[in-house]
């Protein structure tokens, strides 16, 4: 069968995420006996999008014309419809961002197509077509079977190990004409967040919690943060007191990581703040009360006052 | 300004979640029941326009008559009337399906929705309901102003967020701080068991099922390292469990 990856750029680059969907992809177009191919939305090189063959994927379609970007969601959806109609794709593949989720449903809506999001496996096609996907942020899973015609399946991140080859796809423009109509809605500005490593991607997070006592105390987590090459996040709490920005709060309300190693200082561990970072690789928990219920969903734990470890945790890494 | 705010039911943030006959149901024993919390934020500003600019809110569920505490509070919260779509939510098309219907009938100005609900984390209904509907759709949507017939936005992005603008009518996915929470006061709870709720059928079908739930292995022991030795930690981080 035809697949159809739905790919995201970040500055000129494919996301780690979007290779994790191309060679999903690229599986899925194995079991069901067809190619893949990408869709790319945005500004990148052509050697750039080649790569998106390293996974799998025999050809991108690569829609650069600048126009499309101001008017957002909508009009990618509308390129995404296109895109579907061309490769005649039956099946459609993304990583799971809040981009992806907003545009593969409007063409969901379109399309009729069952939509299933936040996979971790390969389908089951034994009877049907059946995915495993998270369910209650991480607490349980479900396999969902998806009966229409149309399918689109959103892969959660980290989930999906994968394989590079040297083999490169082969790029071509693709450009749609777009009906007035879709440009009536426009970004006006694009703010960028200050930190130097962007959270939702990130690999390595150190996080705080109201056990940081105040904005002004902040400087011992950025530093171990900028010695790992880490993105920084906080608790809600945090957030709500503009202790840091609301863009760094993950969690059930908040960003929902999955990093390799999430540290996490002066968080207490509840529920709905496991809820946004129960996927992490790695957990670790600093915190001076030893009955703190995060230690309980951690893999290494230190009891302890955050502002004795942390300077020690900055020097062993810089002693790297 | 005509506005519908759509609200899920979904189990508290803190259940503890367990699945019965052979682990193809969801065990909904001792589980309380919440307005999904995005969708409370979603709520919350519609409220706020409504005090602002005038007009009507409508509260609209697609689930079990289990959820009318959950829609009287919305009730209570400020929203003027409900309608809830009689049958379980099972799949994101088929609810999008019934919102979709419903909002075709009425015209509303704004549709509000929750980013996603917190029982599936699906973050596709509203899109699904603008296409349906041929209005555009934005989400996560963290603020929201309208002049006339203009609407300001601050959506979420990876790593930042950005501004737009559009024309009404639009779907909405809001996450916070679009608006502070709402809790009902006496006045609200009163009047919310005389407010108007409807019910009616459902129509269309799901387009996916699910077969089986379960859940994920138990954690192993969490490694302990004195304070003293903090130091180590980075140590076991590398050559233990690899991640630096
Ligand atoms: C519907 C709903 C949604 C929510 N969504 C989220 C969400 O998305 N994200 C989120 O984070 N929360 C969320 N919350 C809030 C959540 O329930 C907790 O209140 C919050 O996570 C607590 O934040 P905290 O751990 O920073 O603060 P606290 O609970 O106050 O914990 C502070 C911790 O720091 C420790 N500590 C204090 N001083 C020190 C020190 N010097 N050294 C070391 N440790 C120290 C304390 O022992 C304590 O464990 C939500 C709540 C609700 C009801
Ligand atoms: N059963 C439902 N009834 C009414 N609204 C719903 C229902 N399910 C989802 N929604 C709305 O759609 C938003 C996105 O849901 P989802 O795509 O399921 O994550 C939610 O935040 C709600 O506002």
């Amino acid at each position: 069968m035809s697949v159809l990856v739905y790919i995201e750029l970040a500055e000129g680059s494919i996301k780690k995420t979007s290779f994790e969907a191309i060679f999903y992809a690229s599986k899925v177009a194995e079991m069901t006996g067809g190619s893949v191919t990408a869709l790319a939305i945005g500004e990148a090189s052509a050697a750039e999008l080649g790569k998106a063959g390293n996974y799998g994927a025999a050809k991108v379609l690569h829609a650069g014309d600048s126009s499309l970007f101001q008017s957002n969601i909508i009009a990618y959806s509308k390129v995404l419809l296109e895109a579907v109609s061309k490769t005649g794709a039956k099946i459609i593949v993304t990583a799971k961002s809040s981009l992806a989720d907003a545009v593969t449903a409007r063409a969901a809506g379109a399309l009729k197509a069952g939509v299933v999001g936040n996979v971790t496996e390969l389908p089951d096609l034994s009877s049907g077509f059946k995915v495993k996907r998270s369910i209650f942020s991480g607490k349980a899973f479900a396999l969902t079977q998806i009966s229409s015609d149309i399918k689109v399946i959103a892969i959660k991140k980290n989930a999906i190990s994968t394989v590079e080859t040297s083999s490169e796809a082969a790029v071509e423009s693709f450009s749609i004409s777009l009906d007035a109509s879709v440009f009536d809605a426009k970004v006006t500005e694009t703010v960028k967040a200050s930190g130097a490593v962007s959270l939702p991607e990130a690999d390595l997070v150190v996080s705080g919690g109201r056990g940081m006592k105040g904005p002004e105390h902040w400087q011992p987590l950025l530093d171990l943060a900028e010695a790992l090459g880490a993105a920084t996040a906080c608790s809600k709490p945090v957030s709500d007191l503009d202790w840091r920005p609301h863009h760094e709060h993950v969690g059930q309300t908040g960003v929902k990581v999955a990093p390799n190693l999430y540290i996490a200082c002066g968080i207490s561990g509840a529920i709905q703040h496991l809820a946004g970072v129960n996927s992490s690789k790695v957990i670790v928990v600093i915190n001076k009360d030893p009955e703190a219920p995060f230690f309980k969903a951690a893999d290494y734990g230190i009891v302890g006052d955050v502002f004795d470890v942390l300077p020690k945790l900055t020097a062993a890494v810089k002693a790297l | 300004m005509k506005i519908l705010v759509c609200i899920s039911s979904v189990p508290d943030t803190t259940s503890k979640i367990s699945f019965t006959d052979g682990d193809t149901q969801f065990n909904k024993t001792g589980i309380q029941y919440i307005i999904g919390p995005y969708d409370d934020y979603a709520l919350a500003r519609a409220v706020e326009l409504k005090e602002s600019l005038g007009g009507t809110v409508t509260v609209l569920n697609v689930g079990l008559a289990d959820a009318e505490p959950q829609i009287r509070k919305a009730l209570a919260i400020g929203a003027d009337d409900a309608i809830r779509v009689d049958v379980e939510p099972t799949d994101s098309y088929f609810v999008a399906e019934q919102i979709a219907r419903i909002a075709k009938a009425e015209n509303y100005d704004l549709i509000l929705m929750g980013r996603e609900t917190t029982d599936y984390n699906s973050g596709v209904v509203h899109g699904i309901v603008g296409e349906l509907l041929g209005v555009a759709s934005f989400s996560p949507v963290m603020e929201l102003s309208i002049e006339g017939n203009h609407a300001k936005m601050t959506r979420e992005i990876e790593g930042g967020k950005e501004k737009l603008e559009a024309s009404l009518p639009l779907v909405l996915g809001c996450q916070e701080p679009i608006a502070e929470w709402k809790i009902p006061n006496m006045r609200g709870i009163m009047t919310a068991r005389t407010k108007p709720l409807k019910v009616v059928a459902p129509s269309g079908e799901s387009l996916t099922s699910i077969d089986k739930y379960n859940l994920p292995p138990a954690k192993g022991a969490v490694k302990m390292i004195p304070a003293e030795d903090a130091g180590q930690l980075i140590r076991l981080l590398q050559t233990e469990a690899k991640v630096l």
